[in-house]
Order: C-alpha cells, then sequence, then structure tokens
C-alpha cells in the first residue's frame, strides 16, 4: 500500500464519532460571519444594517482576485456590520444577522435528485471556473485557499491530474468520512467538474486505509467514471497534507517554495471542496454550510453536523452534552493542526472542519525539558528539515540562517513537537522564525520590484 | 655553505620583490578616511545600541561628520550620551550644537493582574511575538501588554523590568536612554518614546482600539473614547484616533484636567518633581 516516504508520526486515531450518522445543527438565533473566512484580501460588505437577507444571498463580495464572496446562511435581519471575535482570537469585521424564519434564495435547487455531468455536457471549463469563484467555494480541507485561483495554474506551468484528499489523517476529525459515506455520487461528479475546469483526464482520490468503509463505498461507486481511480493509503500522518499526498499518490516530491503541487502537475482539493463545486455548479448552491465534526475524549455525544456558517460553536457544543467540566482547551480542527480558542462564541467559517475539546490533562503542555540531541524531530519531519536547528536559531533570531535551512518548508504540522521526548516547543519557536522570514521575503521582492 | 648563500639571497629577492608589490599597492589603493570620524567616535558612549538610527556608534560618527560638513548637525543626537556627548561632538566639528530634548520610554498599558482579568490560559512559548502571533493572549484585550518581556531582552542598558505583582513592565527613569529597542521590539506596539517633561508627564495608559462597551469588559482602566479628556482640555493637546486617546506631549502643560475628568481612570500623571523629592529625602 502507498504512502509518503518521508518522515510521519502515528498519533492514536480517537475517531469517536465515525459512526455517528450526520444531522443538521439548529438554526443559530445570531449568526456572525467574518468577512476573512479564506487566504486573501478580505471581502467587502454588500448589506448595511436594517437589510432583509435570504438563505443562500450573496452578504459581501470579493475583495480581490484571490478572495471569495460570502452568503448568508441564514434569512433574517443585518443588527450591524461591526468587529466580532474569531478563530485568530482577535476582534474581526464581520457581518452579523438576526435569525427570522428560513427562507432560502429561489434560485438555489434544493432537490436531492443527482445531477449528472453527462446531462451537462454543455459546460466549459470556464463556465465551472466561474460558478465556483460566484459561489465563494474555497478549499474545504482547512487552509481556506480559493478554488477558483487553484484551478487557474500560473502561467508556465500544467496541470496533469487531479488529487481528491479523503486521507483525513488528523486524530479525532470524521467530517470528511461522513461526507464520503453519504454524498459518494455527488463528490464523484464533482470530481468530474473539477477535471473539467482543470482540462486533465485523470484523477485519484487518496483515502487512508483505517476508512475501509469510505474506500469500498467509493471504489465500487467510481466504477462507473474509467477515469477516477481509488487510492487506499497506508496510514500516516499528516498524509493529508497535500505535498506529502501528492507523493503519496503519484510518487513525484513537490520543490521547496515557491513550488507548488501544480508545479509537477498535480491539483489538490478535498473531498469537501469537491462536494461544494458540485453543489455550487449543479444546484446554483453558494458555499454556506459544513460538515463539522464536535468530539472530545469528555464530550458526552461526539457527533457529525451539517452546519450554517455563522452558528456560535457554544450551541454546536451544547448539542453534544455541553462543555466537559473542568479544564479544558477548544481547538477550531483537530489537536495536531488545531487551532486553540479563547471564547466558545468563535462562529463555524468555511474552514471549519471540526471543534475539538480536549479536557484535563491533555488540555495542559507538559512541561519542556532540556534538548537531549536525539534527532526524532529529525526523523519524522515530513519535509526533511531539522526542526530542533530551526527552533533554536529561530530563538536566537538568525534569519539568514533559517532561511539558509528552508524554514519557508515547514508545514506546521506539528510531528517534531508531538514526537519530542523534551516537550520543547519546537513549532512555536518555529512558526514565529518562518513568519518573520517570510516577511523579509516579502520586503525584499518588494523592494526588488520597485 | 653554498646552500646557505643561496637561501639567504632568494629569501632576501622574494622579501624585497613583496615589500615593493605591498609599498605599492598601499599607496595606490590607500583609504583615506576622515581624521574627525575617529576623534568623535571616541566620544561616543561605544555602546552600539543603534537608538540614533545608525549602524553603530561609527556609522554615527560617520553621519555626523557628513552633515556637518552640509552646514549643521540638526536632528543627530546619540540618545545615550544625551547632550553632553552631542556638545562635545560638536566642538570637534567646530560646530554650535543644537538643543535636544530628553525622551523616556513609556509603556502605554495599565491591565495590571487586578485591572484585566485572565479569561484564558496559555502555556506556549514564553515570547510576547509568539503569543500575539497566536490570539489575544490570556485576557479579553486584544491589544495591551502581554507581559513576557520582549522589551526587557531588548534593553541593552537595563532599564525596563517586568513588575512582578502586575505582570507589566516599568521603566527606569534614570536608566533608559530612549534608544527604542524596546519599541521596536514590542509586538503590540505599547512603547512609546515620548517627552521626559520635567515636572510631571501625562499620558493615556490604554491602546485598546476596541469599541467603548467591548473596552470596558476587557479591563476596568481602559480607554472607551468617551471624549471627556477632548472636552475639557483647553490646549487642544487631546486627540481621538482609533478609538483610542492620546495625548500630544509637545502641547500638553500638564495643568491635569484630563486625569480627572478621565472616567476610566486611564490618564496616568507621573510626578517627576514629587519622585526628586522623595529620592532627595532618602538620601537626607
Amino acid at each position: 500500500m502507498k504512502t509518503f516516504k518521508l518522515g510521519g508520526i502515528h498519533p492514536s486515531e480517537y475517531k469517536l464519532s465515525a459512526e455517528v450518522a450526520t444531522v443538521a445543527a439548529p438554526l443559530p438565533a445570531q449568526a456572525v460571519f467574518p468577512l476573512s473566512q479564506h487566504i486573501g484580501a478580505p471581502a467587502k460588505p454588500i448589506v448595511a444594517k436594517g437589510d432583509y437577507v435570504k438563505v443562500g444571498q450573496m452578504i459581501a463580495e470579493a475583495g480581490g482576485f484571490v478572495s471569495a464572496p460570502i452568503f448568508s446562511s441564514v434569512s433574517g435581519t443585518v443588527v450591524k456590520v461591526d468587529s466580532a471575535i474569531d478563530a485568530t482570537g482577535y476582534r474581526k469585521p464581520s457581518i452579523i444577522i438576526k435569525v427570522e424564519g428560513d427562507e432560502w434564495d429561489s434560485s438555489i435547487n434544493r432537490s436531492d435528485q443527482l445531477e449528472l455531468l453527462s446531462s451537462h455536457q454543455k459546460l466549459t471549463s470556464e463556465e465551472i471556473i466561474s460558478a465556483v469563484k460566484n459561489c465563494g467555494v474555497v478549499g474545504m480541507g482547512g487552509a481556506c485557499f480559493p478554488t477558483h485561483v487553484k484551478l487557474s495554474p500560473p502561467p508556465g506551468s500544467k496541470a496533469e491530474f487531479v488529487i481528491i484528499n479523503g486521507v483525513e489523517c488528523e486524530p479525532y476529525i470524521t467530517s470528511d468520512y461522513r461526507l464520503m459515506m453519504e454524498h459518494a455520487d455527488e463528490i464523484l461528479v464533482g470530481v468530474q467538474l473539477l477535471m473539467k475546469a482543470a482540462k486533465v483526464d485523470k484523477a485519484f482520490i487518496g483515502i487512508e486505509e483505517n476508512k475501509p468503509k469510505a474506500i469500498e463505498l467509493l471504489t465500487e461507486r467510481a466504477k462507473d467514471y474509467a477515469e477516477i481511480d481509488v487510492v487506499p493509503l497506508k496510514q500516516k500522518y499528516p498524509q493529508g497534507g497535500e505535498k506529502q499526498l501528492v507523493n503519496a499518490v503519484v510518487g513525484r516530491f513537490v520543490p521547496a517554495p515557491p513550488a507548488i503541487p501544480v508545479s509537477v502537475g498535480a491539483i489538490v482539493q478535498n473531498v469537501g471542496t469537491a462536494f461544494a463545486v458540485y453543489q455550487a455548479v449543479m444546484k446554483h448552491k453558494p458555499l454556506f454550510e459544513r460538515y463539522v465534526t464536535v468530539t472530545g475524549k469528555k464530550i458526552k455525544h461526539p457527533a457529525n453536523f451539517l452546519v450554517r456558517m455563522g452558528t456560535p460553536m457554544s450551541q454546536l457544543i451544547d448539542a453534544c452534552g455541553g462543555m466537559p467540566e473542568g479544564e479544558n482547551k477548544l481547538l477550531a480542527g483537530g489537536p495536531m493542526m488545531g487551532k486553540a480558542l479563547t471564547s466558545v462564541d468563535v462562529p463555524i467559517c468555511k474552514g471549519t472542519n471540526s471543534v475539538t475539546v480536549l479536557s484535563g490533562k491533555d488540555a495542559r503542555r507538559k512541561e519542556p525539558q532540556p534538548c537531549i540531541r536525539c534527532a526524532k524531530c529529525v526523523s519524522v519531519c515530513p519535509m526533511g528539515l531539522e526542526p530542533f536547528l530551526l527552533a533554536t536559531l529561530s530563538s536566537l533570531k538568525e534569519w539568514d540562517a533559517v532561511e539558509k535551512e528552508c524554514i519557508t518548508s515547514c508545514i506546521e504540522c506539528g510531528s517534531c513537537m508531538y514526537t519530542c521526548p523534551a516537550h520543547r516547543p519546537l513549532l512555536d519557536n518555529i512558526r514565529m522564525g518562518k513568519s518573520t522570514v517570510m516577511g523579509m521575503i516579502r520586503a525584499r521582492n518588494n523592494k526588488n520590484k520597485k | 655553505m653554498n646552500f646557505v648563500i643561496i637561501a639567504v639571497i632568494v629569501l632576501g629577492a622574494i622579501g624585497l620583490v613583496s615589500a615593493v608589490v605591498l609599498f605599492v599597492t598601499s599607496q595606490k589603493f590607500a583609504v583615506r578616511e576622515d581624521p574627525r570620524i575617529k576623534d568623535v567616535a571616541e566620544v561616543l558612549p561605544q555602546a552600539n545600541c543603534g537608538g540614533c538610527g545608525f549602524a553603530g556608534c561609527s556609522g554615527f560618527a560617520d553621519a555626523c561628520v557628513k552633515s556637518a560638513d552640509k552646514g549643521s548637525l540638526d536632528g543627530m543626537l546619540c540618545p545615550v550620551g544625551g547632550q553632553k556627548v552631542m556638545n562635545e561632538v560638536a566642538s570637534i566639528l567646530g560646530m554650535s550644537s543644537s538643543d535636544s530634548v530628553a525622551k523616556i520610554a513609556v509603556v502605554r498599558c495599565n491591565g495590571t493582574c487586578e485591572n484585566r482579568p485572565r479569561t484564558a490560559i496559555y502555556d506556549g512559548l514564553k515570547k510576547c511575538s509568539a503569543i500575539n502571533a497566536c490570539g489575544a493572549g490570556e485576557t479579553a484585550c486584544g491589544y495591551g501588554c502581554l507581559g513576557c518581556g520582549d522589551c526587557v531582552d531588548a534593553c541593552m542598558f537595563n532599564a525596563i523590568h517586568i513588575n512582578p505583582s502586575t505582570m507589566i513592565p516599568e521603566v527606569d527613569e534614570d536608566k533608559c536612554v530612549a534608544c527604542g529597542a524596546c519599541s521596536k521590539a514590542c509586538p503590540r506596539h505599547i512603547i512609546e518614546i515620548r517627552l521626559k517633561g520635567e515636572e510631571k508627564r501625562i499620558c493615556v495608559d490604554c491602546v485598546n482600539q476596541d469599541k467603548g462597551p467591548v473596552a470596558m469588559k476587557a479591563c476596568s482602566v481602559s480607554c472607551i473614547a468617551c471624549g471627556k479628556c477632548k472636552k475639557v482640555c483647553e490646549y487642544d493637546a487631546v486627540s481621538i484616533d482609533g478609538n483610542v486617546a492620546y495625548i500630544d506631549a509637545s502641547k500638553c502643560t500638564q495643568c491635569g484636567k484630563c486625569v480627572e475628568a478621565c472616567p476610566r481612570h486611564a490618564i496616568d500623571s507621573v510626578s517627576l518633581s514629587s519622585k526628586c523629592l522623595n529620592e532627595e529625602v532618602n538620601k537626607l
């Protein structure tokens, strides 16, 4: 069975909610839409206080080419366009809507009937990309990179195949798995649409071996689609990283930045994105709801929800039996790459695939000890870096040296910190160094342009 | 015997040729440095702190000489040496030095453990820049001091320390040379290099740009931009920008009316003369 070559770790799975069927989350009383839910320029609000909006109505337009519009997930009145706390922990410009009823925009096709590509043969690549762009579809794996940008490769690089990410290597999270189990046909049509948009004639769906039912189901349904292959992968974290996935599925290495997967001919998209593309193109349904796992060892009923964006996390946690007693750590995402939050009122955004609650001793880090030079961090780094060196150099502010050591290649997967027997804050230091070096590179490029 | 003579002659010849080559190159490629640069550098403190804005003391000396050639020393100030050193520099360069005003680093946050309740626990890397990158920190204020001492690490004069009871840095008035290193190191730009003042110094000790109700919840001494200080000021020294008040030190007359008017006790008046008096009393 295939997997990526360099490094990797095997954290315990804890897929507590894997066999819990998805239910629609209750409508919130008030929905909050941060204007910056994607990578790139923040969206610009096009509604004002007092406006009535319907479900699926655009409330903020894209702020540039690398940006995405935002759609209301509820019907109701705009309370204010103000700042609200988001996943970054800071107050960011947001649109706040008071929910009244559930009136959908009439252009959305709400039927469950499967629309096949064969009945829409006239669709062109440009039409698909513009539908994706106009429906605000972004990468649903967590990074939220606008999908229409990914489907328009930079000049000089040519896509050869699409790789669909159904790996879900993060512990605890099961939202992609539930989506594959419940909407396999829609995902396959979405993959066809992605292939047509990217003008390629081959697609692979990578799924880890710990999801045998999903592999079986998708392999069987994909029999009708000769150009789509389901690739079972050996379980290893961080296989869901796009560079690791390209290496695992087709064996090619993506070079160091600024190279991206399309430099070696691959366009990587999440299964959630494929589903969102299907809904955008075939059902004219903009991106305003998504699959979210709410989980944690102490959560009474870990579950999967179809959530309207803008719903506060506190409401989902309450629906699962409430916040456990004692000290808890709330994460947007999984325990490896998730972001720790300081408030339960943070809304679900386009990239929130999971709400994870770590309780008791899991909530705290262990006291760091001196480095014992065991080099475990070096052996697990999936990018072939030397984490102990990068962390030390970053803490000494040796920015030129860390740049030479390829700090910008780091994908911040956290494998080094997971495996460190001395519990050193390796990734904290590396992240600090990486952001400083990225800033230096940007400043240098701007200077050269002038 | 022959070998010795040959060796002496060969080595002597090589030495002679090399000496000639070295002499010629040293004459031809000699770098002639203005002797005044060395003289100026000698009177500078040699702390190489960069507080003047140039790369170390020799860079500053070079800039002083160039500036003097243009006719004035305006704008050139060594924050460490202060007026005394600048007078010496001016006398070396045969100029009259321009008067400078003393400045000092001011920490514009009073979010102590008592004033600003903790809403979360952070247990990652204990560095302000690391906390700032990953969220608002342990309190609900996304603008205030993070208390991990990036400013303390940056200070080369041992002039700033975290007070362990408040977890807010305090500046030592006597040691601070206003080089600005702490101000640059602070990821939240809380530390301002301000006019030192003679008797009193009045400053808004808050940089929270959130709107009133939000700022009010986060901290008991936050500025809520109510504008009372602006109304009461007779000298147009107070401006309100981005939901936070700011006092222009060059216009402020230290009348203290804004300090009394502030309903949040966010404006701090530091009485410098009383501090000096206390010190004198202690000496007695």
